[in-house]
């Protein structure tokens, strides 16, 4: 089989193998890291072991069984659907106003919007909690949602952006000249069609703030700790598998939400 | 209120559902740039007027301004009797069709044909009657439930005009609606849009590069340059009576040679050249107007009776099918072409022959020569 041509050029996989090879171990080192927290998280072992010694569901009831978790997991959700909201809205706006506009500045205010993306998250969580005491906003779950956002919202500018390059500007012109105000124009031609974009968008934003840890660790205190935050503190305190537990359910959501905005979107060629 | 079936029985509509309109002392400027310049035109109900010119002539600013689109910096239009400089376009009821048809893909034809009678609160019996009769005013019977992908160019271009005046606007603007289409398809279409218009009786502004497209549909064109509407007339007017050089060159396939003016005499190449009439000015800086199909090729010894005559020399035949195109090297090394019908002998001249270019005095027009720069751009 190795040496069966597979191009009209007479290659054959033989003289593929290294590429076969890299791209495997690339694959590997990128996914087993995250992997490897599923087999334990069915352990029966009370400490963070690999291979767990026997199966057992037990770190599953423990989660389940917690009232700290469970709270946890609520305010995640509550700032991780405020976070999409907020940005969704906010960085589409965004998009639509950089793309259209003809305002000399908009490109530093492209440049400004990104910002979040290149400065070091730990920049912005110092920033975001002096900035934050003395309006009262650490603590809070709309702290949180607008700090998240902040994260959020270039990557929702960068994919609703991409969705607005491929869309035909004089559809919305059209459809004002044949009796739609603006936003009416937007909301039944613009945003159908590139609504793939804008789910992603709203998916990834949802995400970003599921999974953000940094700003969640200096200002969701209190009662407003998120899941990814309580995780953090219990692993520097006790190595409990229920963690692995934890883990393992956020990437099964992180799969199945990416894997629903890639499959929303049609084979268009 | 007139219905698209009443007009789509035949006979002309009253006109008055269309409007008037009257573009007052317009200007736009883009910085620097002087996209429109002082515009009026006044368009009549229910006529069919172009606005024809080169790129960046202000003929798509314009028709963006009666849109709506654009805002001018000082002026005003009116449709009718009423000021609408300051209306939003989805307040102008105005129908609108772009260059690249700007269907809705996430609609069927129906939904498009529907979604300005949605916007207006029409009731789903009346919606699903009117988008039968403006589909079948387009040739589309049965086309409803399909997909814009499923269409081609010229259905798309029906479905949008269908569109455009399904909701009985009283202007219809038009953004070099056939300019996508090939040849063929685009003179046919060209056709369907003025059968439609005669239909409907829509005051219809039409925005267009091509001077052949402008000559076939319009009632009036009105030819812009620089920002600037430099003549309105009739298309026959426009070809035999341009005001400027820019025109003649622009409209129809043209050339301009200067003439001498001597004591208010015109000659050509030092031989008195007789007009069909009197020269309007005697500026010394005129040229005369050729056009290929207008001139005569004869062999230099003939004698050439009334005759306004150059002598030259054939340079190249080119052949274009149902006619012969000649080009003539004249004495000042400037080539003009002379049009003869395919099959007449004037091919068989070898290249190098001496020949005489006959142009009769009531085929003469003349133009004042200024703007040298018009040549170029006037070409694209």
């Amino acid at each position: 089989m190795l040496q069966h041509p597979v191009s009209a050029t007479g290659i054959t996989r033989l003289h593929r193998l290294w590429l076969y090879a890299i791209a495997s171990a690339v694959i590997f080192f990128l996914i087993a890291p995250t992997l490897l927290v599923i087999p334990m998280s069915f352990s029966s072992s009370r400490f963070l072991e690999f291979p767990p010694p026997s199966w057992s569901l037990r770190w599953y009831h423990a989660y389940f069984e917690s009232v700290e978790w469970r709270d946890a997991t609520v305010v995640s959700f509550e700032a991780a659907i405020g976070t999409m909201i907020v940005s969704t809205i906010v960085g589409t706006m965004a998009a639509y106003g950089i793309n259209y506009s003809r305002f000399g500045a908009k490109r530093f205010v492209q440049i400004a919007l990104a910002l979040p993306m290149m400065i070091p998250v730990i920049l912005t969580a110092v920033g975001v909690f002096i900035f934050f005491a003395p309006l009262g906003l650490n603590n809070s779950l709309t702290g949180l949602i607008l700090a998240h956002s902040t994260l959020a919202i270039p990557l929702v500018l960068i994919s609703v952006t991409a969705g607005l390059k491929s869309f035909n500007a004089n559809q919305e012109m059209v459809a004002r000249s044949l009796g739609a105000s603006r936003i009416r124009a937007f909301m039944t031609v613009t945003l159908p069609q590139i609504r793939y974009s804008v789910i992603s968008a709203a998916l990834l934003a949802f995400i970003t703030s599921l999974d953000e840890v940094v700003i969640s660790l200096l200002i969701a205190g209190g009662d407003k700790a998120t899941l990814t935050r309580r995780m953090f503190l219990a692993l520097r305190d006790e190595i409990d598998p229920t963690i692995a537990a934890i883990s393992s359910m956020l990437i099964l959501l992180s799969i199945i939400l990416m894997a629903s905005s890639q499959l929303i979107r049609p084979n268009r060629t | 209120m007139r219905t698209l079936s009443d007009s789509a029985v035949g006979e002309r509509p009253a006109a008055a559902a269309s409007l008037p309109v009257t573009v007052c002392k317009l200007t736009k400027r883009y910085g620097a740039f002087t996209a429109l310049k002082d515009v009026d035109l006044a368009i009549r109900s229910g006529e069919f007027l172009t606005l024809l010119g080169p790129s960046g002539s202000g003929k798509t600013t314009l028709l963006m301004v009666l849109a709506g689109f654009v805002r001018p910096d000082a002026g005003s239009v009116a449709f009718g009797e009423r000021e609408v400089v300051l209306l939003p376009p989805h307040k102008r009821d105005i129908g609108m069709v772009f260059q690249n048809y700007a269907l809705f893909p996430h609609m069927s034809v129906a939904g498009n044909l529907a979604y300005p009678l949605k916007l207006r609160g029409h009731g789903k019996q009346d919606i699903a009657d009117r988008v039968a009769q403006a589909l079948a005013l387009v040739q589309l019977e049965g086309y409803g439930e399909r997909s814009v992908d499923q269409l081609s160019g010229g259905q798309r271009q029906r479905v949008a005009l269908a569109r455009a005046v399904i909701f009985e606007p009283r202007i219809l603007l038009m953004d070099e609606p056939l300019s996508a289409l090939d040849k063929n398809l685009r003179e046919r279409m060209q056709l369907e849009i003025r059968r439609l218009h005669d239909r409907l009786g829509l005051t219809t502004v039409y925005v267009t590069h091509d001077q052949r497209e402008a000559l076939t549909m319009s009632d009036r064109i009105a030819v812009m340059n620089h920002g600037q509407i430099l003549q309105v007339d009739r298309p026959r007017d426009l070809y035999d009576r341009p005001s400027t050089r820019f025109i003649a060159e622009f409209i129809g396939e043209t050339h301009c040679i200067p003439i001498e003016i001597q004591n208010g005499e015109a000659s050509l190449f030092g031989r008195a050249l007789r007009l069909a009439t009197p020269l309007a000015t005697t500026a010394s800086a005129q040229a005369l107007v050729l056009r290929p199909e207008r001139l005569q090729l004869l062999s230099a010894d003939k004698p050439t009776h009334d005759l306004n005559t150059i002598d030259g020399t054939v340079r190249q035949h080119v052949f274009q099918g149902d006619s012969v195109v000649t080009f003539v090297s004249l004495p000042d090394g400037h080539d003009i072409a002379v049009r003869h019908p395919y099959g007449n002998d004037s091919e068989h001249l070898q290249p190098g022959t001496a020949v005489r270019v006959g142009i009769a005095p009531r085929d003469t027009i003349v133009v004042p020569a200024e703007n040298a720069t018009a040549t170029a751009s006037g070409r694209a």
